[in-house]
């Protein structure tokens, strides 16, 4: 029997009905239309679903539907402030860091999941940090270079406005 | 008016015009689509690598509520006409036909034997359950020895090898021989102070693109059909399925979604047909996706080979004679890239006497794709390490070994094209002048340099300009772009108009909406595509000069189109640009457009050279690449952030293939490590940084110089790695890849 379930999705309350075995992301892809989060393993081993739950860094394949009862979720269609993007988005598009762009959302999410906790990593802290979001694409040189540089820019601005 | 001074924009660096939407997630993939009324696709996988089919028992199946429609086999076309569009390479129908639906026997385990379409995807997967298939098992054939064996079981009863010199009396799993020469290798071994014969093999390795295949395809009554499906190329598409159905391509439109990566695994269809005949049969929009289980059991990979090449040489490192015998792995159906690594395997030396053997060989495992430069990787590892291994045994450097016989314009190739405007020198210079390649290595560090070639690819591209009220110009193409290719587009639009490059707006038209284009594939895009794009602006200026003489009553040869503005040598007060001329159209002619097409026949052949250091733990054969330099001439970078980014990924895509990346199979054919977290791709914390050195030769035959260069760099990267860990661990390890556990016994047999 479906599961009623009322959580908090990207600052705005989300009500939905679940099937007891629906993960998160099979709602969040198939239920509520958020297709940002992209399916490439349902294993946990691609992060290219990778979301916040209640501020920490989750693959949405391995959490249930059920589960975000009560919760709050950040996936990467709320990661944006209405048209003006993140620094971290800001800089992979500067840095032209993607290119086929699927594995992007997770490696966003996940990267301000670690600039959440540590504003001034070095390149082997982000390298670990993003060790769990597989791209096949760009050889994660540019990523990298634009998650060091998305940082340097939050500590100026934080700087600035201190 | 004042007229801004159009600056180039060609060889700068500006964000992609799809970059927004794919940092925010609304870009759209293919399992990102979905219609009204929509239902869900499933595939029934065969549990046996090899087995005949007895019968499919669909009646329970069917009886379920829910389920909608069931295709079998017999659902697809009997037969099929020899033309189909396919681009690169020649595509069997008949097999495309079997592989997308096992008919008579399965081939391998996974192989789609049924599929069916219901209202939710738990209940197609349930009806996949009620499907009863009965099989008898047959002995499954797993690698090169056991399938060329001569009492092997045979694949298929009518394959009988192509290229011997006798048509052979009986069928077997050697589909064919192709033999490449060039010279008297004889006399060339003859004339041979040294020489060096060893045999190298790879693994299977996945093209891994973290997007599994999707698609949503919808047919109306009228038997109009609409596909979205993640796609390398969705005209291949349109003309794949309306083959296996019997459909007329002209009723089939198809829009490539946004594409989840390829490398050339989305160049063929697996779920499309079978999404349009169920929706077919159902009268429903239907989805499907794969799994990741999916993607590895039943699609791709690249050829496991093995290959044995000959060098012989003056003491002097003068290369004399070459010779290969390459056999590789198609999987279930023949059209493994032997013969592509064949025309690769000596191309970059000169040598007189050559001669390459390719075998594609058929066997109980998943039909091969197309693998970025396929062939070509398995090809360079063989001989670019064979060739460190010979610099070693003369006490040569490694690098000038390459530089005293590298290839140059004019040398002929073993497969019969003369090489001309080549940049290899100038890669082999700049690998020389890097100071990777003068660093100093500390204990079990080791360094391998390899020289990679591709030759890159032309054929049919079209593509569209419009003026849109306002002045700016709408591009559509219609080659799906994987790697920024609409920034590059934009790019050479914008030079060309002479406008800014935020006036492009490119977009991937469907196949409905711009002309035929081959793939993205073959390194193709940047070079047709873009020389489609010219042609098409220039098509247009041609329109905006004859508009503006229209306006002033002139004669056309007055006007010059010069900075995005028309005008009239004879007089300056003549002026019109974009937005004038197009809030004119109404009055005047019409709308103005420009058309593009192009068959390029020439390729744009190109060179790499990498650099590795790899460290190696003796105590347990793990392993680590330090630092990485790829250098490669790609004619003129158009957008030379997505030119490194080609490099870059190559690089990592080489490395893991070198590294840690197989296809692992149980004795009866059942794939062990069929997701992520077995099947070990390279992640960010095993990399270094991915330094690049963009060589610029330009190619005399396009119009901005470019070569293609998605391929190459992934060509060199395996033999510089192998060649580096060789060197840090003092073994001589010919088999990829070079796993811990592999790298560990050989330390230990060394004592």
């Amino acid at each position: 029997m479906a599961i009623h379930v009322h959580s908090t999705i990207n600052g705005q309350a989300a009500e939905f009905l679940c099937e007891p075995d629906a993960s998160a992301l099979d709602v969040l892809r198939d239920t509520l239309g958020l297709t940002g989060s992209k399916e490439g393993c349902n294993s946990g081993d691609c992060g290219s679903c990778s979301v916040l739950l209640d501020g920490s860094l989750v693959c949405a394949c391995l959490v249930l539907g059920a589960e975000l009862e009560g919760r709050e979720l950040l996936t990467i269609e709320g990661v944006a402030a209405g048209s003006e993007l993140h620094p971290l988005q800001q800089k992979l598009l500067e840095h032209n860091a993607l290119q086929c762009g699927i594995c992007i959302p997770g490696i966003v999410i996940a990267a301000k999941a670690l600039l959440d906790r540590d504003p001034s990593p070095d390149e082997t802290t982000v390298r670990f940090a993003l060790a769990g979001n597989l791209c096949r694409c760009t050889g994660y040189d540019k990523i990298i270079r634009a998650v060091l540089d998305a940082a340097a820019t939050m500590r100026d601005s934080a700087g600035a406005h201190a | 008016m004042t007229i801004a001074t159009h600056i180039p924009v060609v060889g700068s660096r500006p964000p992609r015009p799809d970059g927004a939407d794919k940092v925010t997630g609304r870009a759209r993939y293919g399992a990102d689509f979905s219609l009204p009324g929509m239902v869900w696709g499933a595939v029934l996988r065969s549990p046996h690598a090899h087995a005949r089919i007895l019968g499919i028992d669909t009646s329970a199946a069917r009886a379920m509520p829910g389920v909608l429609a069931i295709v079998t086999a017999e659902d697809m076309a009997e037969s099929f006409s020899a033309d189909v569009a396919a681009g690169e390479s020649h595509v069997d129908m008949q097999d495309l036909s079997r592989n997308v639906l096992a008919r008579e026997k399965v081939l391998y385990h996974g192989h789609a034997v049924a599929a069916v379409a219901a209202t939710t995807q738990r209940l197609a997967k349930e009806a996949l359950r009620a499907i009863r298939v009965d099989y008898e098992e047959l002995p499954a054939v797993l690698d090169i020895d056991a399938a060329l064996h001569p009492d092997a079981p045979v694949l298929h009863p009518g394959m009988f090898t192509r290229g011997l010199p006798e048509t052979p009396s009986k069928p077997s799993n050697l589909a064919s021989r192709l033999v490449m020469q060039k010279g008297d290798l004889e006399q060339g071994f003859a004339e041979s102070e040294v020489i060096m014969q060893r045999t190298y093999t790879c693994a299977s390795a996945h093209q891994g693109y973290i997007e599994p295949h999707a698609c949503l395809a919808s047919a109306g009554a009228d038997g109009q059909i609409d596909i979205w499906c993640c796609t390398q190329g969705h005209f291949a598409v349109r003309s794949y399925t309306a083959a296996l159905l019997g459909i007329e391509p002209a009723s089939i439109r198809v829009t490539a979604t946004e594409i989840g990566g390829g490398f050339g695994g989305k160049t063929t269809v697996y779920l499309e047909p079978l999404a349009v005949a169920l929706s077919r049969k159902s009268g429903r929009p239907v989805k499907m996706q794969m799994s990741r289980e999916d993607v590895f059991r039943a699609t791709g990979p690249g050829s496991a080979t093995r290959i044995t090449v000959k060098v012989g040489a003056k003491r002097d490192g003068t290369l004399i004679a070459m010779d290969a015998l390459m056999e590789y792995e198609a999987g279930a159906f023949k059209g493994s890239p032997a013969g592509a690594g064949a025309m690769t395997i000596f191309t970059a030396y000169a040598a007189p006497h050559q001669r390459a053997v390719a075998l594609d060989i058929v066997v109980n495992k998943p039909k091969v794709a197309a693998y970025r430069a396929p062939g070509a990787p398995q090809a360079a590892h063989a001989t670019e390490c064979l060739l460190n291994e010979l610099a070693a045994e003369l006490g040569i450097d490694p690098l000038e070994l390459r530089f005293r016989n590298a290839t140059r314009n004019g040398t002929p190739t073993v497969y019969g094209a003369t090489l001309r405007d080549i940049g290899l020198q100038e890669c082999l210079e700049a690998a020389r002048a890097h100071p990777h390649w003068s660093a100093p290595l500390a204990a079990h560090q080791g360094r391998g340099v390899a020289v990679g070639f591709w030759f890159n690819h032309g054929a049919q591209s079209s593509a569209s300009v419009h003026l849109v009220e306002g002045g700016k110009i709408l591009l559509q193409e219609g080659t799906p772009d994987i790697g920024g290719s609409r920034a590059s587009m934009a790019l050479m639009a914008a030079d060309t108009l002479g406008i800014p490059y935020t006036d492009i707006h490119p977009m991937v038209a469907d196949t409905a909406s711009v002309g035929y284009n081959d793939m993205t594939g073959g390194s193709r895009v940047t070079y047709a595509t873009g020389y489609a794009v010219v042609e098409a602006c220039r098509d247009l200026i041609a329109s905006l000069r004859a508009r503006a003489a229209a306006v002033w009553g002139v004669d056309p040869a007055r006007v010059e189109w010069k900075d995005g503005t028309a005008t009239d040598i004879e007089d300056s007060t003549h002026v019109l640009g974009l937005s004038a001329l197009a809030a004119l159209s109404g009055r005047m002619e019409g709308p103005l457009s420009g058309q593009g097409a192009v068959n390029l026949k020439s390729a744009a052949p190109s060179f790499s050279v990498n650099i590795a250091d790899v460290e190696v733990d003796p105590d347990t054969g793990a392993s680590k690449v330090l630092r990485f330099t790829a250098i490669q001439d790609a004619g003129r970078a158009i957008h030379p952030d997505f030119v490194e980014g080609q490099l870059q990924g190559g690089a990592v895509q080489g490395i893991g293939w070198a590294l840690n990346e197989e296809y692992r199979f149980d004795a009866k054919g059942v794939l062990e490590n069929p997701g992520f977290l077995d099947y070990r791709m390279p992640v960010a914390s095993d990399l270094p940084m991915i330094d690049t050195v963009i060589v610029e030769v330009p190619w005399p035959d396009h119009p901005f110089g470019v070569r293609g260069v998605g391929e190459t760099p992934i060509c060199a990267p395996m033999a510089a790695v192998a060649s580096a860990l060789n060197a840090a661990a003092g073994t001589a390890i010919r088999d990829l890849p070079l796993s811990p556990p592999r790298v560990l016994s050989a330390i230990l047999a060394k004592g």
